[in-house]
């Protein structure tokens, strides 16, 4: 099969994954990749369980049907964990990025693979570091810097400079600068 | 929507590059209603029209059939028209889809693929403009976000072609490819204008110095002479559509034709298939040539007209063929692209076997392992000559 790397966002509808992956997938494709980034729609309503999608290569990306294993997980409200089947299809050697106050440890047991040695898990309060940057609980830029450090396919660096280029327009400077020291914090942050 | 550059390339949504093709192209009038999943088609190019990027009048009404009403009133008027709709707003604008086309007049509209309710469904499938294929409009259809942007430019180009003026329908995949963001590079506005060129109407009811007649009751003995120029319109439609996209390859470097073939030559089976459905099936096709196998794909672009002659050209020798249709006919016999393919290969000495799958209505996923299991059935009857079921749902 193709040389992929695809990732799944989950999150509740207001929480801002739809926009984490299209903001990775500005980024990457900033840093010269092909890209992918689809989210899931079903019934919208606040609060609702959402699933974005990412697809990233070096070659162009041919592939125009769901990503249903994906080897990078990042879920943005860790009470979906026992709601939405989070590890569903994931290999061997996925890598888990959550947003809670939670040890690696602790969220292991919780998903249920403890027993999945090659499965790595990354927390961070992304919740935490939202309100303290942003004043609003939205976890997706934390969750995004938390993704640069847990896996080192795009920099911080990338992620930082295609957020300050593109929404420059659309936000404040306030937010802005907000959203970035968020990804900064998040990268710094993050355990496991 | 933000624009991110690199190498030359951005990363877009299907509806927002639709968009920013119609703000490329400033057309004179367009009249809209939005409807998922092409909404966001109408709400980037209000804004193109609300910032002043272009200077287009937007039309704001109150359904789909009013927007291709006004649509027509402005083409009529010689204007350049555009609009997007979906599913349900496609259907409603059935009854005026005819009169655009009959009173011949070169609108380009992009058809963002959605199913069509009972039961409510906002996903994609094929059958609203499959249920427009015979309403006189010329077809172009999309793989990826890349081609349904460049078919915006090259719609333009077909519809008012001197010896074609027809409507155009562009259409992509709702959601797979209206909502996914994917790399695509832009023209630049000065090339745009350039290849589109500057409209001139061929009549124009606000030309009082050459008043023309359009739309007006005909009676038996003439009915039918506009009927048969209507169709002698379409089929000079795929010869000006040849001459469009070679000059847009020309220029630009992206070669596209009446269908693309992938590894189809020396195959001995074949899948015919619309869409962004074609890219999944490529990977399955690499996957299977590994293996050995001979398979390749057939993706039919410009399906109004039909290219029949140099469709039978292209699948004939193969031993088996399967065309998945993402629409059914409900005739109990196949789908539309299924009963227009097998019927092109007609005359063939050497006529493949066919079979029709139906897929992935209401958005339903159509995987790799698909594709392959599709292949798998189209090999045993390449072998055996037997075919077990002609049409049959797959991805149930």
């Amino acid at each position: 099969m193709e040389n992929y790397l695809e990732v799944r966002w989950h999150g509740r509808a207001q929480q801002g994954v739809v926009t984490a992956a299209k903001v990775l997938g500005e980024a990457c494709l900033r840093s010269g990749k092909f890209v992918q980034a689809f989210p899931e729609f079903g019934p919208e309503r606040m609060g609702a369980p959402v699933r974005a999608y990412n697809r990233i290569s070096d070659e162009p990306i041919r592939l125009h049907c769901q990503v249903t294993d994906p080897s990078l997980v990042l879920i943005a409200d860790p009470t979906l964990i026992s709601t939405v089947n989070v590890t569903e299809g994931v290999p061997d050697d996925a890598i888990f990025i959550i947003n809670t106050n939670k040890s690696p440890e602790e969220m292991r047991k919780e998903l249920k693979v403890e027993g999945r040695k090659g499965i790595k898990v990354f927390t961070l309060d992304a919740a935490a570091i939202s309100l303290e940057t942003l004043g609003r609980n939205i976890p997706n830029t934390p969750l995004l810097g938390a993704l640069a450090k847990a896996t080192g396919f795009i920099t911080l660096e990338a992620l930082v400079d295609n957020f300050k280029e593109n929404y420059s327009k659309k936000f404040s400077p306030k937010v802005v600068e907000g959203n970035v020291e968020a990804m900064n914090r998040g990268y710094n942050e993050v355990k496991g | 929507m933000a624009i991110t550059a690199t190498k030359g390339q951005t990363g877009l949504t299907g509806n927002s590059a639709v968009a920013y093709a119609m703000k490329q192209i400033n057309p004179d009038v367009c009249a809209a209603y939005p409807i998922t999943p092409s909404t966001q088609v109408v709400e980037d190019f209000s804004s193109y029209v609300a910032d002043g990027a272009v200077t287009t009048e937007l039309v704001t009404v109150e359904s789909e059939h009013s927007a291709m009403s006004a649509c027509i009133g402005a083409a009529a008027a010689g204007a350049r028209v555009m609009t997007a709709t979906s599913s349900q707003g496609l259907a409603l604008m059935w009854e005026m889809l005819y009169i655009a086309s009959g009173m011949r007049l070169p609108i380009v509209l992009c058809n963002v693929n959605r199913a069509l309710s009972a039961p409510i469904n906002i996903h994609c499938d094929h059958s609203d403009s499959m249920g427009a294929r015979d309403s006189g409009w010329v077809q172009l259809y999309a793989e990826t976000v890349q081609e349904a942007y460049d078919n915006m430019f090259m719609a333009v180009r077909i519809a008012e072609h001197q010896k074609v003026l027809l409507p155009i329908m562009t259409c992509l995949d709702g959601f797979i490819t209206s909502h996914a963001i994917e790399n695509i590079s832009l023209l630049e506005d000065q090339e745009v204008r350039q290849f589109i060129g500057e409209y001139r109407p061929a009549t124009s009811l606000l030309d009082t110095d050459h008043p023309v007649t359009m739309g007006a009751m005909t009676l038996p003995e003439v009915y039918m002479e506009f009927k048969h120029q209507q169709s002698e319109a379409m089929k000079r439609a795929k010869d000006a559509a040849l001459e469009v996209m070679a000059d847009f390859g020309k220029r630009f470097g992206r070669e596209y034709g009446l269908f693309e073939t992938y590894r189809l030559e020396d195959a001995e089976t074949a899948i015919v298939i619309l869409n962004s459905a074609a890219g999944t099936t490529k990977v399955a096709i690499d996957e299977l040539r590994k293996q050995g196998k001979k398979v390749g794909l057939l993706r039919p672009r410009l399906f109004r007209p039909f290219p029949w002659r140099e469709m039978a050209d292209a699948l004939k020798g193969k031993k088996a063929v399967a065309v998945l249709d993402r629409a059914d006919s409900m005739n109990a016999f196949g789908g539309p692209v299924f009963n227009e393919v097998r019927s092109a290969l007609y005359d063939l000495d050497n006529r493949p076997k066919m079979i029709n799958r139906i897929y992935g209505l209401g958005g339903r996923d159509y995987k790799v392992k698909d594709a392959i299991s599709v292949f798998d059935e189209l090999a045993k009857i390449a072998e055996t000559g037997k075919i077990e079921t002609l049409v049959k749902y797959i991805t149930l």
